[in-house]
């Protein structure tokens, strides 16, 4: 649906790496050649009337933002560049100065890269430990798991919501319960789960979050980082500058802003922030739960037609998130990714950033489709057929 | 060439298993080239003697190209000094840079001469080449 707003989709290709970025709309472009075009100044900044548009139009997201994930304040929602600088920031401005050696952090074998090293620089620095929840047979998050995994020096749960492999939903909400009651705090890692469903922080008492804009339809280079008031008042900044002090004086003396400013040393990235404001209207006008349905419905639609190739192996077909991981039988993937490239499919093939996975479950590379609601069935069934032909894959990419 | 006949030139590369193994003795030098760009991995194992390549094999996980390209080196470059063998490296990498070089001394491994089309895939046709030169240039 609405592929009529995404200039992209007119040049007759077939987007399937929806897990990698999405494309934009029209609008996201219109908002950030709005701002270069009609009110081009600085934020927080301005004495004038271009500038204060500025100001009211950064801040609004923020408020979008806050309302989007339903946060309780607006100043729980920080400008990040992504999801990365979001896990980072979360890592070395509070977690950094709250553990100590011998606290443990609990994540899986199937996260994200970004959400796996920051813990190993502070494991290594100041030498808590990375422990790991098992994995079930379908390499999914079970409460019992995350039971068992506790221990009475487990500080730190650093979960994704829904995985970039094997695209299992974890189920935040009551890890989140678990958690708490055993006075552990919860980071959860939404790069692959903010376009696809509803993230709710206050529902489901999540104290860190994290997202890019650029995978829910916004630009690059932004992203949120949300953390529960309390735990952010007392993160301490990583960058020192403008915009982030109140005062200074020639002895020294540093009086910050207020939360979040003094998270946001520096010249925004304005572009960014209006840009992924118009994405948020964007999403919230076809509606996250229309969205999620869609791709649900679509998904099972690819994975029937996948099942009658006995050909191809699914890898994740119990996973309730909206990706689909596959191989053609003894072809490599990045193989398969060139053949499919001929027909201007688009997928991913490769580890995806998680390479632990990998080695727990012996297949090191996958090709992966993350279906988004621009998505339909006629792409699907061309891209069945362009498999059913990959007899001929080396006469075609040879 | 031919396409047709350089594509089966490459299957049948990718095929061959001859070279293709895992090696536990230590006299041979250990490579692991892995593209971190793409997902290809594959270790080499080089055995020198007599500034002479006594034996290459290999063994890992990559694509048609990274393979294919693989098993004719460990071919071609068994036997050689290390003198000759940086010399066909360098040939092989210039064919692939589309600059001149010595059609004669790269045998098989000419059926990579139009890589160049795929930019790409560049990488996946030097990954073990490069990674085997770096192994030479330390007896050099």
């Amino acid at each position: 649906m609405n592929r009529e707003d995404f200039p992209m989709l007119k040049k007759e290709i077939v987007y399937f790496d929806n897990g990698a970025t999405t494309l934009k709309p029209d609008a996201v472009k219109n908002a950030i050649i709005d701002y270069y075009e009609n009110y081009s100044a600085n934020a927080h900044r301005g004495d004038y009337k271009i500038s204060m548009i500025v100001d009211e139009k950064y801040e609004k997201t923020r408020s979008k933002i806050k309302e989007f994930i339903n946060a309780k304040e607006d100043s729980e929602i920080v400008f990040t560049s992504g999801t990365t600088d979001s896990i980072n920031l979360i890592v070395n401005s509070y977690f950094r100065q709250h553990l100590k050696k011998d606290d443990e952090v609990l994540i899986t074998y199937s996260e994200h890269a970004s959400n796996i090293l920051p813990w190993f620089v502070l494991q290594q620095e100041i030498g808590i430990k990375v422990n790991y929840i098992k994995l079930d047979e379908s390499y999914e998050v079970t409460l019992d798991n995350v039971k068992k995994a506790i221990t009475n020096n487990t500080k730190v749960i650093s979960l994704a919501h829904i995985t970039n492999v094997v695209g299992d939903v974890r189920p935040i909400k009551q890890i989140a319960k678990l958690a708490h009651e055993n006075n552990i705090l919860l980071v959860v890692d939404a790069a692959q789960s903010i376009a696809h469903t509803k993230v709710d922080v206050t529902d489901m008492d999540i104290d860190f979050l994290a997202f890019s804009a650029h995978k829910i339809y916004g630009p690059t280079g932004i992203g949120v980082m949300y953390a529960k008031f309390s735990l952010l008042d007392k993160m301490k900044p990583r960058n020192y500058g403008g915009g982030m002090n109140a005062i200074f004086t020639k002895d020294g003396y540093i009086e910050l802003r207020e939360v979040p400013t003094r998270f946001e040393a520096g010249t925004p990235n304005i572009e960014g922030v209006i840009g992924l404001s118009a994405a948020i209207d964007y999403v919230n006008n076809i509606g996250i739960d229309k969205i999620n349905k869609y791709e649900q419905d679509l998904k099972k639609y690819l994975l029937e037609e996948l099942s009658k190739l006995d050909f191809i192996e699914v890898y994740n077909k119990n996973a309730k998130g909206s990706s689909v991981a596959f191989n053609i039988k003894n072809i490599f993937a990045q193989d398969t990714a060139v053949y499919l490239d001929k027909y201007n499919i688009c997928i991913r093939a490769g580890n995806h950033c998680a390479k632990i996975l990998n080695e727990a479950i012996r297949v090191n590379n996958t090709c992966r489709i993350v279906i988004s609601f621009y998505n339909t069935k006629e792409e699907i069934d061309l891209l069945i057929n362009v498999l059913k032909n990959s007899k001929n894959i080396w006469n075609e990419i040879l | 060439m031919d396409a047709n006949i350089k594509r089966s030139i490459i299957l049948d590369n990718y095929e061959d298993k001859t070279n293709r193994m895992d090696i536990e003795d230590t006299s041979y030098i250990k490579h692991n080239s892995r593209n971190v760009s793409c997902i290809d991995n594959i270790n080499l194992y080089i055995k020198i003697n007599n500034n002479t390549i006594e034996d290459l094999k290999f063994n890992g996980e990559a694509c048609v190209i990274s393979t294919s390209t693989t098993a004719i080196m460990c071919k071609l470059l068994k036997g050689k000094t290390i003198k000759e063998a940086i010399d066909i490296i360098k040939n092989y990498d210039s064919m692939i840079e589309e600059k001149e070089y010595n059609q004669e001394l790269l045998k098989e491994a000419n059926v990579f001469d139009d890589i160049y089309k795929q930019p790409s895939r560049k990488k996946c046709a030097t990954l073990t080449w490069h990674g085997l030169l770096e192994e030479l240039n330390k007896y050099e």
